[in-house]
């Protein structure tokens, strides 16, 4: 892929859109498989709780919550700019979105230690 | 006198690079380079051009990697202080030869779309009895203003990822004269133009990645015109609207 036609904030906004979509998308069978772990009984599922609270699993979950957001952002983005028409505002929008998106993994952070 | 040091595609589809060496001006556009290798190094280099002034549209090609109207690209805007430039034709459509793209599947797509216009009042070419009152400051005359003055050069379409993965997909060109044809107030073939327009080879397959918008040399916004198209058809569908209007 060609990145000279590419470098431009509308497009990379795209990209990490897609990127962080697709990566949640891998995570959403992990996530499901942590539920029904709590069908077989409330001491697996503490035991994976437990699991959670190594400062590693704590560092991959604010990865999480950063792309969970940045997707988020992401699509509010695209909602602005196809239902509302914010075509100016593109930059402000791409800037906005990923402002907020570490603003809400900062925030996890200071919560989780 | 210094050298540009420039890259042309040479060959069909399975082509491969040639090297130039062409004397830097101080004002020099990539056109003239074209055209200095034609005339003075290889005159079997196939290009096109014709007005050399930003009107006809003829002149796109991919300069260092991105889709350009040549006549109006100075040299030293995009070329590296190294004094290299890489031509290559326009992206997403069939090489001709050398510089020369296709340019028949863009503009099929432009009929597929319905981009022209079909007369409301005179189905038979006539003259209609009364004239269309087009207030100059209404929405739907602003919408139609900022998209009217596409010259047809394909440097959205070459820059746009959608026509690279979907070869049904209409494309920006062809959608952004779509929407302008939707604010005709004077056009009578709004509904089949939306029908025209939607689903998967339409707009609906515009990720509004604005690689379109981005590159346009006419500042034109085909990614809003989209946008603008995916609006109509959503509160038409919901609330049946004015599309067979
Ligand atoms: C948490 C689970 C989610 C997963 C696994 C997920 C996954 C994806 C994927 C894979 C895409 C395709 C990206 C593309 O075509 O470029 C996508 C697109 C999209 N997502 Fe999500 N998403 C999730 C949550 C959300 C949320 C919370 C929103 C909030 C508004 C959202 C809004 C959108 C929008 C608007 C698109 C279309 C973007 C486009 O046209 O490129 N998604 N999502
Ligand atoms: S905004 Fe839509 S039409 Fe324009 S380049 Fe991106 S995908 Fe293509
Ligand atoms: S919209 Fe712009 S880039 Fe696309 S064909 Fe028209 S003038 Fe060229
Ligand atoms: S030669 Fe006509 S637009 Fe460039």
């Amino acid at each position: 892929m060609d990145f000279r036609a590419r470098s431009h904030p509308s497009w990379i906004g795209f990209a990490v859109h897609r990127v962080s979509g697709l990566l949640l998308a891998l995570f959403l069978p992990l996530h499901f498989w942590a539920l029904g772990s709590a069908i077989q009984g409330e001491a697996r599922l503490d035991g994976l709780l437990r699991w959670t609270e190594n400062p590693l699993v704590k560092a991959a979950e604010t990865a999480l919550v950063v792309l969970l957001a940045a997707h988020l952002a992401g699509g509010l983005r695209v909602m602005a700019l196809e239902f509302l028409g914010w075509g100016r505002a593109q930059k402000d929008l791409v800037a906005l979105s990923f402002g907020l998106s570490l603003l809400v993994g900062l925030v996890f952070l200071l919560n989780v230690f | 006198m210094k050298q540009l040091k420039v890259s042309v595609w040479r060959g069909e589809e399975a082509g491969c690079f040639a090297r130039y060496d062409v004397p830097a001006r101080d004002n020099q556009t990539v056109l003239d380079v074209v055209t200095h290798i034609q005339r003075e190094l290889d005159p079997s280099l196939a290009y096109r051009f014709a007005c050399r002034v930003g009107m006809c549209g003829s002149c796109a090609m991919t300069v260092n990697g991105r889709a350009r109207w040549t006549c109006r690209t100075h040299v030293r805007k995009v070329a590296g202080a190294d004094g290299a430039l890489e031509l290559r034709p326009l992206a997403n459509l069939p090489v001709i030869r050398d510089l020369v793209a296709d340019l028949a599947p863009f503009f099929d797509k432009w009929q597929r779309a319905q981009g022209f216009f079909k007369p409301k009042d005179a189905p038979n070419g006539a003259v209609p009895d009364e004239f269309a009152v087009v207030a100059p400051g209404s929405e739907a005359r602003r919408e139609a203003d900022a998209g009217i003055e596409c010259i047809g050069c394909a440097v959205c379409y070459a820059s746009c990822d959608v026509v690279a993965w979907n070869q049904d997909y209409l494309g920006p060109a062809a959608l952004n004269r779509a929407w302008t044809l939707v604010n005709d107030a004077r056009d009578g073939a709004r509904g089949e133009r939306l029908d025209a327009v939607a689903g998967d080879a339409g707009c609906h397959s515009c990720h509004s990645t604005r690689s379109c918008t981005e590159r346009c040399p006419k500042q034109i916004d085909p990614s809003g015109a989209i946008a603008g198209l995916k609006r109509t058809l959503f509160w038409d569908s919901l609330f049946g609207g004015k599309r067979h209007g």
